[in-house]
């Protein structure tokens, strides 16, 4: 019912719209067409300058409304750089888009059609052409630069002694892995899945993957000032590790390993006192498309310190100890694990 | 012999057996199906361009409303859902699957079938024999069948959205391995096989209307239409069917083995997956590699969208402003220059997939290069303005529009060219805002400029004036209310393609602006439907035209009768004799030199 009333009142408005349109031609024709345009061009010519205005107060509104919504700061030491960088290009690109909008608006109005001023036949000016075609080349060529050394930086090699987790995307869910005490993660493939008990296919003859630790829920528990090497994979689909508060971002491929590492500077606890947000967490987010559930698709990123980290750790059983408990590995290789790491930082 | 009379038989020489051909449809009455339906003559056929493409457009239009009520309303449910979704929103709350299949035929629908063949398919048709002084395209039965493969490819993307499991919902870009698995999602059944089926054949009627394009350009031009005395319209057309013969192909490829991958066991796009509870056995094969070929057309297919809007705006600016387009050649030059680098640029969509980081800093330096050309023309249009003599008619406001949105949407690609800060950006509504204000919105605002423009030519009547002005506001206004705060949220890292974002810490902060977004986008869409009104009442209803030549232009459409038949003139065709932009004092009061008037004694051609 409400519907076809919808209906009803759009194809009225349409109406009454198409007849206000007709009579403002008859207007137009009693009025004697030359004059009823003038006018017409007059009024829209101001328009323009209202379009602009309304414009410029929007976008300032917008601004103003929308700068609390934002997400804080950059927790990494890459993400801002990125911040910086950000705010270069937001110049630039804000200087043209002021100028040229500005010179859009101001010329139509300016340059309305009026009797008494003929139009300048200006076709071809060598001068102002070279002169707009060299001071954009100049611009993008800085910020070329600016954003090549960034990104060679960032994409280079992990430091050394970054730890690693390797994080796997699977319809709907994310998947993490965490060296263990020996720090490295044992090789997988994906024959020996098994949703049971082997949810990332460990090669179980692979001695390193004994102690390997896996996180079902993908939750990432990544140390302040370390940095950390995400090693990244999927199960099934394209899924897409999305960082935001670290502005970061890689796909995740099925049969390849992607990689991005970047080092956290602020924990949660940290990051909870700054926004005033008790609640504030640290979110992973799939951002590729990968089926009916991608939007739920969300992991809880942590950032602590080393000291919380280690407790974290000793808490922890490896994969292959819980789906095999009659095979106990020793327990008490597990706790040297994080006084080994601590170790390889203060190397650094 | 005088030279007239050489001209003439000179005219009908070449034209010998086509205006035989024409004079023996004028002298018996043709069928109602070979006039309208099955008809060769170019003029008609863009018409069917056009209004299939207003289909299309109120359809995908339709489905944004309707993941509109879904995105600004989660919580909510809509009875008018239910009415046209049937049980894909049972409750009036739309299935997550429908919402990704709404989003997915949205893109596919406005990308290709709209802003593709709506836009170039309906101008180049139309403009490019009346602009060049040619009696039909080069193949008027290519061009007749160009129409009809698009047809039946609509056609088969319509039926897609009927089939039990739903049409394709991989996002328009279907990347494989969810587009490959039908174990992936329920959009990757048979809805996926007619989405291929249907992109298949609109490639092969994008190439049979390409090729006729650019062999009519460069072949059929009437005497003295040198081709630096072409209109930017002609220009732009000839880049655009160069790109789309160019690159479509490599669309037809990814297709066909995106066919083999899912039907016959290949594994091109596959490996290492495991998927509804067993590994498959495909293993070798790379999802990167459909993305190289999908963006191999994807993204000169951007240009092939903007270039017809370039070219229009770039006539209708000069005409409404009684000046020559500045910089011409600068013009044709950076269609030139965005032709060339549109191919070389494809891979900045794939920074984050894990590309080598070295192909990806080239891509960047590419890709921000394009910025120049795109620069030059943006100045050169301010410049064309620049002491104007400003008639603000429909088209006009529609050719501001459009630069107006250029710009805006054209500087945020300077942020996600830029590897480095598309990293965060990828895959957000940054970009969701980017790409709909750059070649979605701007590139319907040359199309809007073109139609209103060109309507007097097509149906010899003008659309309401009125009406059209609304219609611009309204759609100029919303516009910037939808897609602006878009990069705020984008920026805030907010994911495309989400279908809730209530249970996100990051993102529910959004949710009253997301609610804004819904409801202007509601009202733009009715705006729309103004126009299709506009249209649709103007074709018989609307003021009739007059004159030979409404606008007072100087490109040779407007020499040709108000209403003219197949073969376009009934005389022989003009000779051309001077540039399409001499809109300057005729010596007579006048303030234009249309291209057939011959050089006065004295003076130099352009």
């Amino acid at each position: 019912m409400s519907g076809l009333l919808l209906v009803l009142l759009v194809a009225l408005i349409f109406v009454v719209l198409y007849q206000v349109a007709r009579s403002s031609e008859m207007v137009a024709r009693i009025q004697g067409e030359e004059i009823f345009d003038k006018k017409r061009n007059k009024i829209l010519a101001f328009s323009m300058l209202v379009v602009y205005a309304a414009f410029m107060v929007g976008i300032y509104y917008c601004h103003q409304y929308m700068m609390p919504l934002m997400a804080p700061e950059a927790a990494s030491d890459h993400g801002q750089s990125y911040d910086f960088m950000f705010e270069i290009t937001c110049y630039v690109t804000g200087a043209i888009f002021m100028l040229t909008q500005f010179l859009l608006f101001w010329f139509s109005y300016k340059y309305q059609r009026s009797g008494d001023r003929a139009p300048y036949y200006f076709a071809h000016s060598t001068k102002l052409e070279l002169v707009w075609t060299t001071i954009p080349a100049i611009a993008m060529a800085v910020l070329v630069a600016i954003g090549l050394k960034s990104w060679f930086t960032m994409t280079d090699m992990a430091p050394k002694g970054a730890m690693q987790i390797e994080i796997v995307g699977k319809q709907f869910n994310w998947i993490s892995r965490y060296p263990g005490p020996d720090g490295v993660l044992g090789k997988r493939y994906f024959t020996n899945i098994n949703d049971k008990d082997n949810l990332l296919g460990l090669d179980w003859k692979d001695q390193k993957n004994m102690d390997d630790i896996i996180v079902p829920n993908g939750e990432l528990r990544l140390v302040k000032g370390k940095p950390v090497e995400l090693i990244i994979g999927s199960r099934d689909v394209i899924h897409d590790v999305g960082l935001t508060h670290f502005r970061m971002k890689m796909d995740a491929v099925p049969g390849i390993t992607t990689r991005i590492w970047f080092t956290p500077i602020i924990t949660t606890r940290e990051m909870q006192e700054k926004t005033g947000n008790p609640n504030f967490v640290y979110e992973l987010s799939c951002d590729q498309m990968c089926g009916k559930g991608h939007y739920s698709m969300r992991a809880v990123v942590i950032v602590e310190t080393q000291a919380e980290h280690n407790i974290w750790l000793k808490k922890q059983q490896s994969y292959y100890a819980q789906n095999h408990p009659e095979v106990n590995p020793p327990a008490a290789e597990s706790t040297s694990v994080p006084v080994d790491t601590t170790k390889k930082i203060t190397m650094k | 012999m005088s030279n007239e009379a050489t001209i003439h038989q000179h005219d009908v020489h070449t034209h010998d057996d086509h205006s035989h051909h024409e004079h023996a449809h004028h002298e018996h009455k043709q069928h109602f199906l070979t006039k309208y339906v099955f008809s060769q003559d170019h003029k008609i056929i863009s018409r069917q361009f056009l209004i299939t493409g207003i289909f299309w457009a109120i359809i995908g239009g339709l489905m944004s409303v309707f993941f509109r009520l879904q995105l600004g309303f989660p919580e909510e449910t809509f009875k008018v859902l239910n009415t046209f979704l049937g049980d894909w929103a049972p409750n009036g709350k739309m299935d997550p699957e429908m919402y990704y299949g709404l989003i997915t035929i949205h893109g596919t629908v406005l990308v290709f079938f709209v802003l593709t063949a709506g836009l170039s398919g309906t101008f180049s048709n139309f403009l490019i024999p009346l602009q060049i002084g040619a009696r039909d395209m080069a193949s008027p039965f290519l061009n007749m069948l160009s129409y009809w493969f698009f047809a039946v490819a609509g056609l088969i993307m319509f039926v897609s959205l009927f089939t039990s499991t739903g049409p394709a919902s991989g996002g328009w870009t279907t990347y494989p391995p969810l587009s490959a698995l039908k174990e992936a999602s329920m959009g990757s059944g048979i809805g996926m096989d007619l989405w291929l089926a249907s992109m298949s054949l609109f490639v092969i009627s994008s190439l049979l209307g390409g090729l006729n394009y650019i062999v009519t350009i460069l072949n059929m031009r009437t005497k003295g239409m040198s081709m630096t005395r072409m209109p930017l319209t002609i220009w732009a057309f000839l880049f655009t069917a160069v790109l789309g013969v160019l690159s479509f192909p490599v669309l037809l490829s990814a297709c066909v083995l995106l066919i083999f991958d899912r039907h016959m066991g290949t594994s091109f796009y596959l490996s290492e997956i495991y998927i509804a509870g067993k590994a498959l056995p495909n293993v070798g094969g790379s999802p990167i590699l459909y993305q190289h070929l999908f963006w191999f057309l994807g993204h000169p297919e951007v240009y092939i969208i903007m270039l017809p809007a370039m070219g229009m705006a770039s006539e209708i600016l000069s005409t409404h402003s009684r000046k020559p387009i500045f910089g011409y050649m600068a013009m044709v030059l950076s269609l030139i220059g965005i032709t060339v680098l549109a191919f070389l640029v494809w891979a900045h969509h794939m920074f984050v997939t894990g590309m080598s980081p070295f192909l990806g800093g080239i891509f960047v330096l590419l890709t921000l290069l394009i910025a120049i050309p795109s620069a030059v023309k943006v100045f050169n249009w301010l410049t064309t303005i620049f002491r104007g003599n400003i008639r603000f008619t429909v088209p006009m406001l529609f050719a501001l529009g459009f630069v107006s949105l250029f710009i805006s949407g054209g500087l945020t690609g300077l942020f996600l060219g830029n590897s480095a800060l598309d990293i965060h950006l990828h895959d957000t509504y940054f970009v969701v805002a980017h790409f709909h204000i750059v070649m979605g919105i701007s590139a319907f605002f040359g199309m809007f400029a073109g139609v209103y423009h060109w309507f007097p030519k097509m149906y010899g009547r003008f659309m309401n004036n009125t009406l059209g002005y609304i219609h611009f506001f309204i759609t100029f206004a919303g516009s910037y209310v939808i897609f602006w705060p878009m990069h705020y949220e984008g920026l805030a890292g907010m994911p495309r393609r989400y279908y809730d974002f209530t249970n996100w810490e990051s993102f529910k902060q959004f949710a009253d602006l997301n609610h804004m977004i819904s409801i202007a986008a509601i009202i733009v869409f009715f705006a729309q439907l103004l126009f299709v009104f506009n249209y649709f009442v103007s074709i018989w209803k609307g003021k009739k035209v007059t004159t030979q030549n409404p606008w007072n232009a100087n490109s040779l459409e407007w020499t040709t009768p108000i209403l003219p038949g197949h073969g376009n003139w009934d005389g022989p065709i003009p000779e051309v004799h001077r540039w399409a932009y001499d809109y300057r004092d005729n010596g007579d009061g006048g303030d234009f030199i249309p291209q057939n008037v011959p050089l006065r004694d004295g003076e130099e051609s352009h």
